[in-house]
């Protein structure tokens, strides 16, 4: 392998000029990872380094219960640490495997998990960029002869050096229909997920039972994948402590009696159709909201307090739907 | 008369350089995205300095993260047309720039065609000069092996 004997304004080192002479550790030119994870010796070092630890702490501040899923990334992210040390030992040289799938119904913070996801990949040195890019079957398949490759290569190539979340992925494979252009993007994807390890992380979301049936029929995109991550509803109470940091977060708060009604309105809206976890508690409270605003506008001479302002009264949340059909 | 020993045309940057490594290139594109240049790949079998438009390959790459995905393209390019030359070049849609401001050749065949002076007498015993590339000698279809 040639290195480059000169150095461009505005790169950062590339770790096979710098990093390896000056060490004199073969192993450390191995992979190109970022330079300032080399020569870590301890989990500690790499931790320091890499400040991947920060961003998991926050990921289990900031989300509410899921805790199935926190242990998996926890899992996965001691797994790349001590990947990290054995390569920096000259233990390992091969690129894991990082593909996952991210099952679950509807609301329960796929994506919200798959950006955190790529950041932690991103501090740990397994993508370069850190970057995710969201998409769905209609922007990898298109819609004549010769249209899926460009397309689907478009969006991989913008997902070089990040994360490449493919929501709803099992439309992607249709079997009612043989000549489904979904196939052929099927096996570009297959084929980068395979080559370009080093490149790209793809993670695969969406409602598990029709995620495992999309695995049975394309088996090697189940082997591609490592890790499959089962995303559970959450229970009433993680639900209602999501309304409290929604609401934290847009300064607001819940007037005497608010909390315990929408506590009421979510156990009522668990049971009915398209409930959809935390989507559907913003959904709520932004309709809330609307209320709280048009009871304040038809009071058109009285001086608001920012108590005013920012409380959700209970009945904002008792004219729900939900509280009338019974 | 030798005027070109090598016999290496030189157009766009790095053209008196030794040919870039995947790893060189790989660095350019990193430093043409980090300011926010669109590449795109290029390709032709007629190097005449005058043939300013080459035949895309694909479309300009907008709105990419990581140099992978322009090396992709580019090894797709080789793959397709090993013996035509192929060039990168990056796109500043800067207002007041818009203008390609990066371009060097990726690939070149294993021969290299070259050009000729090509002398015309006209009115006057006047000699007029033109530059002949010997690519464009065969026709299209036979021009991919690389010279005679």
């Amino acid at each position: 392998m040639a290195a480059p004997l000169y150095q461009i304004p505005g790169q950062a080192p590339s770790p096979t000029v710098g990093a390896a002479p000056a060490s004199g550790s073969a192993a450390e030119a191995v992979r190109s990872g970022p330079a300032e994870n080399s020569g870590a010796r301890t989990v500690a070092d790499v931790l320091a380094q890499s400040h991947a630890d920060t961003v998991i702490d926050e990921l289990e501040r900031d989300l509410v219960g899921l805790a199935p899923v926190k242990t998996r990334i926890r899992d996965i992210a001691a797994l790349l640490v001590i990947d990290k040390l054995r390569m920096n030992l000259g233990l390992q040289a091969q690129a894991p495997s990082l593909h996952m799938s991210f099952t679950g119904n509807p609301g329960t913070g796929k994506t919200t998990v798959a950006m955190r996801m790529a950041e932690i990949l991103h501090r740990l040195g397994y993508v370069r960029k850190g970057h995710l890019v969201a998409v769905t079957r209609d922007d990898l398949v298109g819609q004549y002869i010769g249209h899926t490759a460009p397309k689907t290569k478009e969006v991989l190539k913008k997902a070089m050096g990040g994360v490449l979340f493919i929501d709803e992925a099992y439309y992607l494979y249709r079997p009612e229909n043989e000549r489904d252009y979904g196939q052929e993007a099927i096996e570009i994807l297959l084929q980068v997920m395979e080559n370009q390890r080093d490149d790209l992380v793809v993670i695969l979301a969406g409602y598990k039972d029709r995620m495992d049936a999309f695995f049975r029929s394309n088996p090697g995109m189940s082997s591609r994948i490592a890790h499959h991550l089962d995303f559970p509803d959450y229970p009433a109470e993680d639900l209602l402590r999501i309304g409290d940091k929604m609401l934290q977060q847009q300064n607001y708060q819940f007037g005497p009696g608010a909390r315990s009604a929408f506590e009421e309105y979510l156990a009522r809206r668990i049971g009915q159709p398209h409930f959809a976890n935390a989507r559907s508690v913003r959904n709520a409270l932004d309709r809330a909201r609307l209320r709280q605003a048009s009871r304040l506008f038809a009071d058109k001479h009285k001086e608001f307090t920012p108590e005013d302002l920012s409380t959700i009264a209970e009945p904002d949340i008792r004219a729900s739907r939900v509280f009338q059909g019974g | 008369m030798m005027t070109n020993p090598v016999g290496r045309i030189t157009q766009g940057q790095f053209s008196y350089l030794p040919d870039l490594t995947d790893e060189e290139i790989s660095m350019q594109i990193q430093y043409g995205l980090n300011k926010g240049y669109a590449w795109s790949v290029e390709y032709t079998d007629d190097p005449h300095p005058r043939n300013t438009y080459w035949e895309m390959f694909g479309q300009p790459m907008f709105d990419l993260k990581d140099a992978a995905g322009v090396l992709m393209e580019l090894q797709h390019c080789r793959k397709t047309f090993p013996q035509h030359y192929i060039r990168l070049m990056a796109f500043d849609s800067t207002r007041g720039i818009e203008t390609i401001v990066m371009s060097f050749i990726v690939n070149r065949p294993d021969k290299e065609p070259g050009f000729g002076l090509v002398r015309q007498e006209a009115a006057g015993r006047t000699i007029r000069y033109t530059v002949h590339s010997y690519a464009t000698d065969r026709p299209e279809r036979e021009r991919g092996s690389g010279g005679a």
